[in-house]
């Protein structure tokens, strides 16, 4: 009696999960793919390869290239200083790596506008050297790495607590310096926390939109990211082209996830 | 490769690990650093490897004064409780990280490498992860990798402490060997006196940051500076003032010059020795360690009234007494009845 009761309440907890997950996850996205080929593969393929969506698709790709190897050493970086070199400060710096994942995206965009536009504190200096932040790709850059930062050091702050400090010291005994101590022993062991970071952080960069829309102006052709193609392609009644961007956009995201799903498997084993 | 370490001080906050500390390591010698944990022994070591500054004194290796040497620097070799063992690496290349560091040629490295793995016995195993070996392999792989650079000195911090005690006890004897081959100056850190008894030529006794004697087995044992080398070194009665070790204890079936009387609460069969617990007329519990051919001799049996005398008792002028009567004495008197007791007193 214990055992089947049991037995149906673990079955209606699959399906009441499964029925969540459907719902709100899978449905919306299958219909996603329902609707790209609904009329074949000509007109999705035609919105993606025309100028405008191969521009987006290129930019959305140098965002990563840009933002993602920043804030990997950057985070890496960070994590060293908040583990091993515990200094004054540390606690401050700990809490404020975390408020990109606190602040609403737009909030950031907001902020970076009004710190670099036509009206902001730095737009004298950056207008004299010649420097166009706002509605170009380094504002753009800089809001992607903004709202990323905190993925890297978090992944790889408890990884570096993890392993300690006696290989470290191991390999000093041994004669190996700061810098080969750090690539020959920390770096390695570390590796699949760092990856982790990685895979996340560039998910983050590639599906930005909020701050990304606001310090970008959205000028199609020349600062128009993957997810702010679609949504003007959506505005202006271009379905196929939106569903056909969404695709792509899902497609990376879905490869980033196996990826960081390969990744937390190597970890654990 | 003579160590002196002369009026070493280290503090953590307001914990005084190290006070006032002086030690002599003769050149080629193995020496163990014997206390409890919070003794200030590892500290010690670890600021002999150069891993801990100093806040006062200085570190002499090879009559060098090292102490503000780094310790990628010091030439020395250091073996740590939980083997520090690189886990991304294969045995062989652990063992060869130390010579790639020093950018040794590929072929010079696989001959040494091998070399020690031989002398490690682990010649078999040298493309296995750490993963993939026992605790006992470990520690020896953490040995090779410590040896492969040819240190000065080689220091070992607790080596056997994580091991069970049948693993530990091979690798103490195969230490000794070991260093018998090497020659290498090694200190080692225990707090195990058998252990440190057992391997080392000379061992450092320490309490609180401090070192309450250095000296061989034998003189440490035999000439205890204080109550608390005695206890730590071995099992040992207290008697009022003075303090006796179990095996000095003399039993008589009758009264003799200077003997005590006393009646057995139990007697405890260990093989060849047997635990023979008594308890005094003043209710101090204390316990002799006979031979079983004496114990049939004597015809003893619990219960009964015997006579004591404590041979070669100490006492310590002015040493602290933490704890009362039979600082060692067993924990588990669980039979002899209380009445029996009363009527002995």
């Amino acid at each position: 009696m214990g055992i089947a009761r049991s037995a149906r309440s673990r079955w209606s907890l699959r399906v009441l999960g499964l029925g969540y997950l459907t719902v709100l996850l899978l449905a919306p996205l299958a219909v996603i793919f329902y609707k790209t080929f609904e009329h074949g593969l000509a007109p999705p393929i035609d919105a993606i390869t025309s100028a405008n969506g191969l521009h987006a698709l290129k930019l959305s790709l140098t965002m990563v290239a840009i933002a993602v190897p920043l804030n990997t050493v950057f985070g890496i970086g960070c994590a060293l200083l908040l583990v091993r070199h515990r200094v004054r400060g540390s606690a401050l710096i700990d809490a404020v790596i975390n408020l990109p994942f606190a602040i609403s995206p737009v909030v950031i965009g907001l902020s970076l506008f009004l710190l670099y536009g036509t009206t902001g504190w730095l737009e004298p200096a950056l207008a004299e050297a010649g420097i166009k932040v706002l509605f170009s790709v380094p504002g753009m850059v800089i809001a992607s790495i903004f709202v990323s930062l905190p993925f890297v050091v978090r992944e790889t702050v408890p990884v570096l607590q993890e392993i300690g400090t006696e290989q470290e010291q191991a390999a000093s005994t041994l004669g190996a310096n700061a810098w080969q101590t750090f690539w020959r022993i920390t770096l390695p062991a570390i590796r699949w926390g760092v990856a982790y970071g990685v895979v996340l952080t560039t998910a983050r960069v590639l599906g930005e939109f909020g701050a990304v829309s606001i310090v970008s102006g959205q000028i199609s052709g020349q600062t128009e990211t993957l997810p702010l193609f679609v949504e003007k392609q959506f505005f202006n009644f271009n379905e196929p082209g939106a569903y056909g961007a969404s695709v792509v956009l899902a497609l990376l995201a879905l490869t980033t996830l196996l990826a960081m799903n390969v990744l937390k498997r190597k970890e654990d084993a | 490769m003579g160590i002196s370490v002369e009026g070493a001080c280290k503090s953590f906050g307001d914990f005084q690990a190290l006070d006032d500390v002086s030690i002599e390591v003769p050149a080629g010698s193995l020496t163990a650093l014997l206390g409890p944990s919070g003794s200030g022994k590892s500290t010690l070591l670890r600021a002999i490897a150069g891993l801990e500054t100093l806040d006062a004194g200085r570190v002499v290796i090879d009559d060098e004064d090292v102490s503000s040497k780094p310790v990628q620097k010091r030439e020395v070799g250091f073996v740590f409780q939980h083997y520090a063992a690189f886990k991304h690496m294969t045995v062989f290349e652990n063992v060869a990280f130390g010579l790639k560091i020093r950018k040794w040629g590929k072929q010079q490295i696989a001959a040494r490498v091998h070399e020690l793995l031989r002398l490690v016995q682990l010649d078999g195993l040298s493309e296995r992860y750490p993963s993939q070996l026992s605790g006992g392999q470990r520690q020896r792989m953490a040995l090779a990798r410590a040896l492969a650079v040819e240190p000065q000195v080689l220091l070992l911090d607790e080596p056997f402490g994580a091991l069970d005690a049948k693993v530990r006890k091979d690798l103490r004897s195969w230490l000794r060997r070991l260093h018998d081959e090497t020659g290498v100056t090694t200190i080692f850190v225990t707090h195990d006196q058998e252990e440190a008894m057992d391997v080392a030529e000379q061992l450092v006794v320490m309490n609180a940051g401090r070192v309450e004697q250095a000296g061989s087995a034998t003189d440490l044992y035999e000439h205890p500076a204080n109550e608390f080398v005695m206890s730590f070194v071995g099992e040992v009665n207290r008697l009022g003032e003075h303090f006796v070790r179990p095996h000095d204890m003399q039993v008589f079936a009758d009264a003799e010059d200077g003997t005590v009387e006393a009646m057995i609460r139990r007697i405890v069969p260990l093989g060849f020795e047997v635990r023979v617990e008594v308890v005094l007329s003043d209710g101090a519990d204390v316990w002799a360690q006979l031979t079983r051919a004496e114990l049939q001799r004597l015809e003893l049996r619990e219960g009964q009234i015997v006579h004591l005398r404590p041979g070669q008792a100490k006492s310590f002028s002015g040493s602290p007494s933490s704890d009362g009567h039979g600082a060692s004495t067993p924990q588990d008197p669980q039979d002899g009845g209380d009445a029996e007791v009363s009527a002995a007193a």
